[in-house]
């Protein structure tokens, strides 16, 4: 039994990112993935000779400079593009544009609502508020509420400073804005359907709520409070696709001297008196290690690879019942050329934008009344992005790939298990959803790669294909993540810890 | 009704590539140089140096001033006015280089193109025509002649600018190496192209009489359709130059022609230029300062510093301690790379506190108050964007 300082089960690329930190620590640091590559869910796949998607993940936003920085992965191979802004796709053939100059979008607001230009401004500056607060927590530990260790007690006067700086009108309106819908947070503020249709889709994605769900307004903040280069909200492509994040992250760790072993699935983590030792593979090889990490959700970690009784009492029937919910499915679309859309100028900038397929709120919300019945939305919400407008290196010259981002679609069917035929017609009801904005969109697809729930947690291990590792609703939220008293990183035992979302 | 335009003495001169220009300036950003029309941006400046930095992007150097100097003494000339040894330029290559006044303070920098054993091409970004009729002084057999006018100039840098020249038609440029100039014939005429630039990336400058101009820009944006070609401005070169730690005039340096107050001006040793000053080869303009200095030591040394935290220390002092009491250079261009993710600057320091600490002094502002912050500076010794595909040859497509 070889030994190593850390064992880190999953090479996702949180999984790599706790490795890397470690290994620039100086621990002897090795990271298990089942897989035969790397990445997890940010990956970059060449499934048809030429055409590289981002099988899962599809752009970037959240992650924190500090890291880029830390592991210095600009000299590792990485380079985040932001992209431009996005056509909105209205039910009624109405395209709401927002383009990345403001003074720009702005026009194209008054053009759908002057009402709706003015209130934007506000709509901002609260949000950005609230996003530059939740932002200070994201690289710290969070407080256990009910402790009393300094620690703790710190942390929670950090908070508390923050948020009393906001001024008591605020601290009403943000504690109201947690549990709020988005629909009804964008009443507040707008009155065109295609505007609050469009703003109201981060509300959304990735998690298996309507837009008329509560807590679906903080899903929102959750997708506009990250930034590239300080621009809040924006997001970008990773040149290469995302995969090139994994991969950097993964060259970082190894110029520190760590590992990394695919095609290496861990079946246990061997506990000894309450404290973790090591973990057994798949194969029967035995690992050793002071700490284990563990890159996988909580469903998984404590009924997958634990053994029940090595867990205390309650953890089991906690990690059964945590919120997963996969809601979302994935079209990758190898193109043989840009798709041309209806009552959309060709307009260089445009193309190198993405597309929201959202409709109206109405539309959404239907979408996801098919959710609740166990069917895939017969008229789903996409987001989609045409990642080879930007990228060189992911599509031959003139050539194109699509990313479709798709909701929703349930990790179970009421009509029986899911099959390839019906994974097939899920992708064909995207198809035709886009063919419906783009005539002849049909005639340019060269290979395509549907992913259901089902396929997302078969092959990268995120349960039910949920994208967030668990739902990202107030329940499961901070001190609460993943259980209440197991926030901090720390799980039941010693020497056992977690690093995934 | 007069229709002859009453301002048209003090309207800006058009580049050769106006028409296309204009066209897609669709903000209307501009700005001027050397008396052209000059864009500061296009669309967005951040997203135009992405596009130098993923695909494509060109940029209208025709404003840029051009002086052909030829003549049987016309080597001679440039090797008593420049530093560098012009001698050792072979023909159809490029060099680099700086000169300087007989007290070895820098007047401008540019590149000298050879074209053939008695004819050179200087480019450079301020005009210079009265210092060369000056240099001329003592050389029979030279003649200057200021070209800018008759040469459109277009700059095409980025990871796939090999590719888009290659779709273009231009058999053979992947093997141009640095420095390289290589000629196309272009519609009766030639097309020069030098592998040359002012982004660190690879990159490609177009040189092309004003009449074809046009033509070369519709087929080079034909070209480079599926290659992500995209103009960019002032802005964008401003970033890609400072991440590639090239100096900018009126920003690194003043240039001493222009230069009021005492050594206000720089010399190519603090520049970090001391490479192209060859004390081996024929006397030249400020040798006998500048090997005085060398030998001395020079007083400040341009610095490339990342900073911590994501402020720019745009206009900040640098100081040796942490309380910011002893003053020992100042931020000459900061900015936040976005292609580096890190807060970097160029500064000049004196030379005596270089290997000390570093704080830079930073001050921001955020709804209309004044913030300011310490913090520490780290030297770096390489640029900080210097990618291999600059200097391999052939480049790859992307």
């Amino acid at each position: 039994m070889n030994n190593y300082d850390a064992i880190i089960i999953g090479a996702g690329h949180n999984g790599l990112t706790n490795a890397a930190y470690l290994a620039k620590a100086g621990l002897n640091v090795v990271v298990l993935e089942k897989n035969d590559y790397i990445g997890g869910a940010a990956v970059s796949r060449e499934l048809h000779e030429g055409w590289i998607y981002s099988s899962c993940s599809y752009v970037c936003s959240m992650m924190r400079q500090a890291l880029h920085r830390d592991l210095d992965l600009s000299r590792h191979g990485l380079l985040l593009v932001p992209y431009l802004g996005t056509i909105n796709f209205g039910d009624g053939g109405e395209r709401l544009f927002s383009y990345h100059d403001g003074e720009a979008a702005r026009l194209e607001l008054k053009r759908h609502s002057p009402h709706d230009a003015d209130a934007m401004f506000r709509f901002r500056a609260d949000l950005t508020r609230y996003s530059l607060l939740i932002r200070k927590t994201l690289l710290r530990t969070p407080p256990d509420p009910t402790s009393f260790r300094p620690r703790d007690i710190h942390e929670l006067l950090f908070l508390a400073r923050q948020f009393w700086a906001l001024g008591e009108k605020q601290i009403y309106e943000y504690v109201r804005f947690f549990t709020m819908s988005a629909a009804e947070y964008l009443e507040d503020y707008f009155e065109n359907d295609l505007i609050k249709a469009a703003m109201a889709s981060p509300g959304i994605i990735g998690t298996a709520l309507g837009v008329y769900s509560p807590g679906s307004s903080y899903i929102l903040l959750h997708h506009v409070m990250g930034d590239v280069d300080g621009s809040i909200g924006a997001w970008g492509l990773a040149r290469g696709g995302m995969g090139a994040i994994s991969d950097a992250i993964a060259n970082a760790l190894k110029e520190h001297g760590g590992e990394i072993r695919t095609g290496a699935g861990v079946q246990k983590v061997l506990v000894n008196n309450r404290k973790a030792v090591g973990v057994v593979l798949e194969n029967g090889d035995q690992i050793g290690a002071g700490i284990v990490v563990s890159n996988l959700d909580a469903r998984r970690t404590f009924t997958r690879i634990m053994d029940r009784n090595d867990l205390p009492d309650g953890i089991f029937e906690k990690a059964v019942n945590f919120k997963i919910r996969g809601s979302s499915g994935k079209v990758n679309i190898a193109l043989s050329g840009m798709p041309k859309f209806t009552h959309v100028p060709e307009n260089r900038y445009i193309a190198r934008g993405g597309q929201g397929f959202a409709g109206s709120l109405e539309t959404m919300e239907r979408a996801y009344d098919c959710w609740k019945r166990g069917r895939w939305s017969d008229d789903p919400f996409i987001e989609s992005v045409i990642p080879s407008a930007w990228d060189p290196t992911v599509a031959p010259p003139g050539k194109h790939w699509m990313s479709n981002f798709v909701q929703y679609c349930p990790p179970e069917l009421a009509d029986g298990p899911w099959t390839p035929e019906k994974r097939d017609q899920f992708g064909q009801t995207v198809v035709d959803k886009i063919e419906r904005y783009s005539p002849g969109f049909k005639d340019l697809i060269v290979h395509m790669e549907v992913r259901t729930p089902h396929e997302i947690e078969q092959e990268i291990g995120l349960t039910e294909g949920n994208i967030f590792q668990g739902e990202l609703t107030v329940d499961q939220l901070l001190f609460n993540r993943p259980f209440p008293g197991y926030a901090q990183y720390r799980m039941p035992g010693k020497k056992l810890y977690m690093c995934g979302s | 009704m007069n229709t002859t335009d009453p301002y048209a003495g003090e309207r800006l001169q058009e580049s050769p590539f106006h028409p296309r220009l204009q066209a897609l300036n669709i903000r209307n950003a501009w700005a001027s140089w050397n008396g052209y029309k000059f864009a500061e941006y296009y669309y967005d400046a951040e997203y135009e140096y992405f596009c130098v930095r993923n695909s494509c992007g060109t940029y209208d150097i025709s404003p840029m001033q051009k002086y052909e100097i030829s003549g049987p003494d016309a080597e001679a000339m440039l090797n008593r006015m420049v530093t560098r040894d012009v001698a050792k330029i072979k023909l159809n290559r490029v060099a680099y280089c700086v000169w300087c006044t007989d007290e070895g303070r820098m007047i401008d920098d540019g590149t000298i193109f050879k074209l053939s054993s008695d004819k050179f091409m200087l480019t450079c970004g301020s005009p210079c025509s009265a210092w060369l009729e000056k240099s001329v002084f003592g050389f029979d057999g030279v003649k200057v002649a200021d070209v800018t006018d008759n040469l459109a100039a277009l700059s095409v840098q980025g990871p796939t600018s090999c590719a888009v020249l290659k779709n273009m038609g231009l058999i053979g440029i992947d093997a141009a190496k640095r420095f390289d100039i290589m000629r196309f014939p272009f519609h009766g005429d030639t097309l020069m192209v030098s592998r040359t630039g002012f982004t660190g990336d690879l990159g490609y400058e177009l040189w092309i009489r004003p009449a074809l101009a046009l033509e070369l820009w519709d087929e080079l944006y034909a070209a480079g359709a599926d290659y992500g070609i995209q103009p960019y401005g002032e802005v964008a070169t401003n970033m890609a130059r400072l991440e590639a730690a090239f100096i900018m005039p009126a920003m690194e340096f003043n240039e001493a022609l222009r230069t009021v107050h005492f050594e206000h001006d720089q010399t190519p040793f603090e520049l970090n230029l001391g490479w192209l000053v060859d004390f081996d080869k024929p006397h030249f303009s400020g040798r006998s300062a500048l090997l005085r200095e060398k030998k001395r030591g020079s007083q400040y040394a341009l610095t490339k510093l990342d900073i911590e935290g994501n402020k720019p220390a745009e206009g900040s002092y640098i100081y040796k301690n942490k309380r910011c009491t002893r003053k020992i250079g100042y931020v000459t261009s900061a900015m936040w790379s976005p292609a580096v993710k890190a807060n970097i600057a160029l500064a000049m320091i004196r030379t005596e506190h270089l290997q000390g600490q570093l704080w830079a002094e930073i001050y921001y502002e955020k709804e209309l108050r004044q913030y300011s912050r310490v913090a520490r500076c780290t030297r770096k010794e390489k640029p900080f964007w210097a990618p291999a595909r600059a200097r391999v040859t052939p480049p790859p497509d992307y």
